[in-house]
């Protein structure tokens, strides 16, 4: 159990360092940023307590906002995917495939699940935080085009991440 | 009471969602530019210092690319200096007096955060509150304007880039010195658009569009980019120009902060207008 906070507490840090010292260089044309830090969210295992669900998320959005000088945008975002969360497993979760001790990786479930549940979810983060950012409709379908293609570009990198950095057992 | 006890703590996971949003929101108005950037502030100098070490090790592999860049301003400096200049006439006297007063004094400042595709961008510098940055005060950099400082902690700052939804730069024609105004519409980093030009005002793609000097903060007549196209829909009384930034903000590195010594003064000047 300890190993399991452990993890998830050095995964917390590595993901918001990744995110301000690598993936905010990364943008394209003004449409494309992907906010990978968001696969926290994702990862944090089925038995988490929804309170301590919200409460890291709330602190993992902070984080990024420290460095990227948008007080309050990705904590907002954060939280909300967070909230989401539970919803988005119970409508993609099949129950019979549930079992303990898993975890909601490709490893466990498969990249066809986790696909959804990943697209899904970053997309409601996206949603929120660009909009947030910008804090108008006056350039709704500008906005929108980049949350849907920062979505496809954030969930790319998330998976080849899961390919990268979790081997099959 | 018990059971609005009992309620509360059954939803407490939606309960809980909302109070950490209204934190969340609460940030967002705390820290819009035109309050001040005060949360920023504290924090600057934990992730400041982040990044500067970051920037310690990335600093080496652009050593060429800013030799050659601080080589180009100097040669620039040099020629205008008055050694470069030959006398064709005898007669005038030089005095050296209280004539000229110095207006703008430039801080030069290393970038140490820089980000340019997003909607709203800052950068961060490393120079701040104890290097004389204040806030307001114009950054630009060699090849033309960058920001305005919108936040200082003790030893860096934060600019709010010309590339956000808020920034609007007086600006005008070098040529004719009709003046309108420079904002950013998103999108590519390198276009800008210039309003406000009547459309009596004859110009052609590749004019340039300097500072106006009407703002207290950015001295006039520095470089803020060319017109690259434009077009009048019939009826209406002004341009829409779109122009390339000469400043390429993907690549800043050295900038300058400059400090208007006279702007008390005409701060002064300007409430007494108001009354």
């Amino acid at each position: 159990m300890n190993n399991l906070y452990f993890r998830n507490i050095i995964r917390f840090i590595l993901l918001i360092l990744l995110q301000v010292l690598v993936f905010d260089n990364v943008q394209i044309r003004g449409y494309i940023n992907p906010y990978i830090y968001v696969l926290f969210i994702l990862l944090i295992p089925f038995e988490t307590p929804p309170w301590l669900l919200l409460i890291s998320a709330f602190l993992l959005g902070f984080g990024v906002d420290l460095f990227s000088d948008t007080m309050g945008m990705h904590t907002a975002a954060s939280v909300f995917m967070a909230f989401c969360r539970p919803g988005i497993l119970r409508m993609v979760f099949s129950s019979k495939d549930y079992e303990i001790g898993i975890s909601p990786g490709i490893n466990d479930l498969g990249i066809e699940w986790f696909l959804k549940y990943a697209l899904i979810l970053v997309f409601l983060h996206h949603l929120v935080f660009f909009y947030l950012e910008v804090f108008s409709f006056y350039e709704f379908f500008y906005t929108f085009a980049r949350v849907i293609l920062s979505t496809l570009s954030t969930v790319l990198f998330i998976i080849i991440g899961q390919y990268l950095f979790y081997r099959k057992k | 009471m018990r059971q609005l006890f009992a309620f509360l703590i059954k939803n407490y996971f939606f309960f809980l969602f909302v109070l950490l949003e209204m934190m969340a929101f609460i940030m967002i108005a705390n820290n819009s530019y035109y309050q001040g950037a005060r949360m920023l502030n504290t924090a600057n100098q934990l992730t400041g210092n982040v990044y500067q070490s970051y920037n310690d090790v990335f600093d080496y592999l652009y050593l060429k690319q800013n030799n050659r860049i601080l080589a180009g301003e100097n040669a620039s400096l040099r020629a205008m200096i008055e050694k470069s200049y030959v006398k064709f006439t005898t007669k005038e006297i030089v005095i050296h007096d209280t004539l000229y007063k110095q207006q703008y004094n430039y801080i030069d400042a290393k970038v140490i955060s820089n980000s340019t595709g997003k909607r709203n961008n800052y950068l961060m510098l490393n120079k701040g509150y104890n290097q004389g940055v204040r806030n307001n005060m114009a950054v630009v950099s060699s090849n033309g304007i960058v920001g305005i400082i919108n936040g200082v902690s003790g030893n860096f700052s934060s600019v709010m880039s010309l590339l956000h939804a808020e920034a609007k730069i007086s600006a005008k024609l070098k040529k004719t010195n009709a003046a309108g105004s420079v904002t950013w519409e998103g999108g590519s980093y390198k276009r800008g658009s210039l309003t406000d030009i009547p459309s009596h005002i004859r110009f052609r793609t590749g004019d340039t569009v300097i500072t106006s000097g009407f703002s207290l903060d950015f001295p006039e007549g520095i470089m803020i980019g060319t017109i690259a196209e434009y077009n009048l829909t019939p009826g209406d009384n002004f341009y829409k120009i779109k122009i390339n930034f000469s400043c390429d903000f993907n690549k800043l590195d050295y900038v300058y902060v400059v400090k208007n010594m006279f702007k008390d003064e005409q701060l002064k000047l300007k409430e007494f207008q108001h009354e």
